[in-house]
């Protein structure tokens, strides 16, 4: 029963390069906003808020059609970042990371802002005395006290791309070896006659992936607390 | 050594009008707690930007409302040791000493590390994590970063306050030694006057955001 098929393998490995590409792009700028969110005192802030976390109790069906309609080659940003960067969203694999960036982008920046607002700006400050401008303090200091919760939210993150399925399926489609996933593949063996045993394989690949992928961000989570505790 | 600072500013319901000058080497600012003592030293170091004031440490104008002039702290060489001592929890006792020296610098380098080490006694405390460290232990390290980025002034704020009776005369001969040996101007905050008299210097008195005397 655990032998897989070719089109399994393929499966997986594509929804592995989704989900690292995924969370490997939109964490430098899950950063960025974080930090925003965190510190920034500005107009707009709470809609910026609103407008990261939408994805998260927005039908998933309804933030792939946007997509399609947004990054799609006759969408807006689908035209700008073909004639611009060359790059093309629409059933190809890179709208699949797009679609599981966008999805996992709340679960990232939430745990990200988190542990930059337990950062104790005290420290910062003395670090500023010391002869350290605000870019060194945040690379000398910030960064690595929000180390764990960087990687939680990643974690987090690149688990909520290897489980995506609404957004994807809708905006790039179920082509093998293109853009078909770990999820999508589950939902094709279940569409077909005998593909139960299939279907429970993947599953259970499915369901340790995610087991683990939680295992690890509540113990940095855990971490986090007992370092704020040994102060 | 020649210390001119002049501040307004307003903290929420606290109104700090202060000004003084001084020429001694160590400059002890006493007062009450609240009295506005720690945002003279915050507006010395930079971390406070009054709405008026100035700051002039030897010759060099730190901040000056009136031309326009706010040095960042970063290039102030103003040295701070805290109340508690905000050691970084993430490296080890020698990084922390090191991390101000990296940034100052070559021509200001003028503090060495050995002679720093010799004086706050830390050979035995290099290789620990902070964690491992006592409260005196810690406000010894926080002396010894501040004084190896090499500053042209030395901010202390109540360095004792944090710690209990043992620890504070464990500490105590440090800051003698800080004093007489150091080749840095103090100015030393404090609200126990028996920590005052015996750094001696100038005593600048505050009450409710004012300098009501210097002596």
């Amino acid at each position: 029963m655990f032998s897989l098929t070719q089109e399994e393998i393929t499966a997986i490995k594509l929804s592995l390069r989704v989900a690292i590409v995924a969370t490997a792009v939109s964490l430098p700028i899950g950063v960025l906003i974080a930090l925003l969110l965190a510190r920034g005192r500005f107009w707009g802030r709470s809609l910026l808020n609103a407008l990261v976390l939408v994805p998260l109790v927005l039908p998933p069906v309804v933030t792939g059609y946007l997509l399609l309609v947004a990054f799609g080659r006759n969408g807006l940003l689908g035209r700008w970042f073909e004639e611009h960067l060359g790059i093309v969203f629409a059933f190809r694999w890179t709208g699949a990371a797009l679609a599981c960036a966008i999805m996992g982008f709340p679960l990232m920046v939430r745990a990200i802002r988190l542990s930059i607002e337990a950062v104790d700006r005290k420290l910062e400050q003395a670090a500023s005395t010391l002869g350290a401008s605000s870019l060194w303090v945040f690379a000398t200091v910030t960064l690595p006290l929000i180390a764990p919760g960087l990687l939680a939210g990643a974690i987090l993150a690149f688990a909520r791309a290897m489980g995506e399925f609404g957004a994807t399926i809708t905006f790039v489609s179920n082509i093998p070896g293109e853009t078909q996933t770990l999820p999508t593949l589950i939902y094709t063996f279940t569409q077909v006659p005998g593909g139960d045993p299939a279907a429970l394989r993947l599953t259970v690949i499915s369901l340790a992936l995610s087991l683990a992928a939680i295992l690890a961000s509540e113990a940095l989570a855990e971490r986090i607390r007992g370092k704020l505790d040994a102060k | 050594m020649s210390l001119d600072v002049a501040a307004q500013a307003s903290l929420g319901d606290f109104r700090l009008d202060a000004s003084f000058i001084s020429d001694s080497r160590v400059t002890a600012i006493f007062g009450p707690s609240g009295s506005g003592k720690t945002s003279v030293l915050n507006v010395i170091a930079g971390l406070l930007r009054p709405e008026r004031g100035r700051v002039v440490v030897d010759g060099a104008v730190l901040m000056d409302s009136a031309a326009g002039i706010f040095v960042p702290a970063y290039r102030r060489r103003v040295g701070y040791v805290f109340q508690e001592s905000r050691l970084f929890p993430n490296l080890s006792v020698k990084s922390n000493l090191l991390y101000g020296r990296f940034f100052a610098r070559q021509d200001d380098r003028y503090a060495l590390i050995d002679e720093v080490v010799d004086l706050l006694d830390l050979s035995s405390l290099l290789p620990r994590g902070i964690q491992a460290l006592s409260g005196g232990e810690r406000q010894r390290v926080a002396i010894g970063r501040a004084l190896l980025a090499s500053p042209r002034l030395l901010l202390l704020d109540e360095p004792l306050a944090s710690l209990d009776e043992k620890r504070k005369q464990e500490v105590m001969p440090f800051l003698e030694r800080l004093r007489d040996q150091a080749h840095v101007p103090i100015v030393y905050v404090s609200h126990v006057l028996a920590e005052i008299e015996r750094l001696s210097g100038t005593v600048v008195t505050m009450a409710a955001g004012r300098v009501v005397a210097v002596t």
